[in-house]
């Protein structure tokens, strides 16, 4: 009897150290979901001057501005995997931005930010994302978007030689096996707009849907414009741009900025890439760096 | 535990004031252990709920990684990605236990005429088992399309399977020589002695008695496998968890990868029971003194 009611005392000290103990963590362990808001902060549009105080926003890193982009970064949107030298669109727009909020180029830090942490739910370690993220309703539950950058438009590549090469229209693709990069919309313009008879190939980078396009496991990739600019200019130069998807009546596809869904400096980065698109800054560096990225044939 | 049997021509056995006391004892210990393991699980769960629901970002989260609209989206076409999974399964599971069967063959004869047979056979256990797998699937999908020989296949689920055989046959090569191993000197010697030729005394009795102590080991290569058939999806082919990735990255929510992984798990616990159970009759056979 003895043995037994020591036990018991035993089991009721664990379990109720235990209860201690977990009070203890929720006492300590949540992160703060609410950061002090910027006074005077309204919504996506109406911006008032004084609650983005120039260099003096509520960012992760007092006085630093905290961007996130993936590794690697790929060219045309960056230049040699290397964000920090202002070259290539995204670096030069994420500078831009900075310099609008009052941050000049060495208070900037750039952080490797996968795109699938990009969108996780916990307290984000960046101030803003740059990834040519589309925008659009049902990610916007998830994240917060600055106001769009970059009006996107999809793009079909394929090999000269392949069958895909003389496609005029939607329809022509409807035969061939078709490949894109998992989380982009190209995937979603191959579902939803050319709906082919083969499932399209789905690859996690980009590099793999150019490796299956070179060796002819895939007819034709799609990615945006630039990017299949880029492939056909320096990387696979017996590709060649087939066309450009129409852009749906409704609503152009944009890039925007990711934020964290409760920051409250997503008003402040909305303004500053408005300010910017206003005063032609995003149209010259649209100019700079994605000139290659003229018009090609629209797919009827 | 008591016995109360009467059996004619013996005294009736009457068990002991004391012992009767013990067992009393023993009675109320056991209740209270039960009651008190109950009451323990019982408030862990209550802590560990209270805990998960009552922490500030738990809202966002339910949302993030449990959202019934989006598990409704994502079970069909997770399921529809299971089927390549389990395809992939059956064929590379039957093809690297028969190879992996076959590598740990030569790396067990005897006899000096077999030493390159041994050498290559270590050799490739080796560097396959090294190899991460990842870097054998990136080689053999997109190295041997690249090499534009006839006739061979460019198909990526076939190339990618391939990779898994090599690498997995590689692992259950060397489950099946610890097996083969761990069979006494003397069953050998035995058969020989009874005039079993050495092919006939690997073929009946090292062999059951090897992959018999092996099968959990076994089952653990082969679950491992069936998860790793996923990695496939890495030349574009969209298994289970592809399919949920796919899912999540274009609306920003975790929840598939959710559905994609309880889906497994429930995949699992079927296949380990089988194994336990078949384990368990084998077991049972060999009490008896059936088989060897």
């Amino acid at each position: 009897m003895h043995l037994a009611t020591r036990s018991l005392a035993t089991t009721v000290t664990a379990v109720s150290s235990a209860v201690v103990l977990c009070a203890a963590l929720t006492g300590c362990a949540p992160q703060p979901e609410e950061k002090p808001k910027a006074s005077g902060a309204s919504g996506r549009n109406g911006v008032t001057a004084e609650a983005c105080a120039p260099g003096g926003l509520a960012t992760e890193v007092e006085g630093k501005l905290t961007v996130g982009t993936d590794k690697p970064a790929y060219a045309p949107w960056f230049s040699d995997d290397e964000p920090s030298n202002g070259k290539g669109f995204e670096s030069a727009v994420a500078y831009a931005v900075a310099k609008r909020l009052g941050y000049d180029r060495d208070a900037v830090v750039w952080q490797h930010t996968p795109f699938n942490s990009a969108f996780a739910p916990g307290a984000k370690k960046f101030d803003f994302d740059i990834n040519q993220v589309s925008i659009s309703e049902s990610r916007e539950k998830a994240v917060a978007f600055s106001s769009g950058y970059y009006d996107v438009r999809q793009a079909v590549v394929a090999l000269k030689s392949s069958k895909a090469a003389g496609a005029k229209s939607v329809a022509d693709l409807k035969k061939v096996k078709l490949g894109a990069q998992v989380g982009t919309t190209s995937l979603e313009f191959i579902n939803d707009l050319v709906k082919p008879e083969t499932k399209p190939a789905v690859y996690q980078r980009n590099d793999f849907a150019k490796s299956a396009l070179k060796t002819g496991q895939v007819d034709a990739i799609v990615v945006d414009l630039p990017t299949a600019f880029y492939i056909t200019g320096a990387e696979v130069p017996e590709a060649e741009v087939v066309g450009q998807f129409p852009n749906s009546a409704d609503q152009p596809e944009q890039f925007g900025l990711v934020l964290d869904k409760e920051s409250t400096l997503t008003s402040c980065v909305s303004g500053a890439v408005d300010a910017l698109r206003k005063d032609g800054t995003l149209a010259a560096l649209e100019k700079e760096w994605l000139s290659d990225a003229v018009d090609a044939p629209v797919l009827k | 535990m008591t016995l109360h049997k009467t059996l004619p021509g013996e005294d009736t056995y009457v068990p002991s004031e004391r012992r009767i006391a013990r067992e009393r004892h023993r009675r109320a210990r056991t209740r209270r252990a039960t009651a008190i393991a109950a009451t323990s699980t019982l408030v862990t769960g209550v802590v560990l709920f209270l805990l998960i629901t009552g922490s500030p970002g738990w809202d966002r989260t339910q949302e993030t990684f449990f959202s019934p609209h989006y598990a409704r989206v994502a079970l069909p076409q997770v399921l529809e990605g299971l089927w390549l999974n389990l395809r992939l399964l059956a064929v590379c599971g039957s093809a690297v236990l028969a190879f992996g069967l076959l590598l740990a063959v030569a790396r067990t004869l005897r006899g000096p005429v077999f030493f390159p047979i041994r050498a290559l056979a270590t050799a490739y256990t080796d560097f396959f088992r090294g190899l991460p797998l990842i870097i054998c699937l990136l080689m053999v999908v997109f190295g041997v399309p690249a090499l534009r020989l006839e006739g061979v296949t460019n198909d990526p689920v076939l190339l990618g399977g391939a990779a898994l055989v090599l690498t997995y046959s590689a692992y259950v090569a060397e489950v099946f020589r610890a097996g083969i191993e761990s069979v006494h000197p003397s069953q050998r010697a035995a058969a020989r002695s009874l005039g079993l030729s050495s092919g006939r005394t690997l073929r009946f009795v090292v062999l059951p008695q090897a992959v018999r102590r092996v099968v959990p080991p076994l089952l653990n290569d082969l679950v491992s496998l069936q998860k790793d058939t996923g990695l496939v999806s890495i030349a574009g082919a969209v298994d289970a968890v592809y399919a949920a990735q796919i899912i999540a990255s274009k609306d920003f929510n975790y929840t598939p990868y959710v559905v994609a992984g309880l889906v497994f798990v429930a995949l699992t616990i079927p296949m380990t029971r089988l194994t336990d159970w078949v384990t368990a009759r084998m077991d049972r056979r060999r009490a008896q003194g059936g088989l060897v």
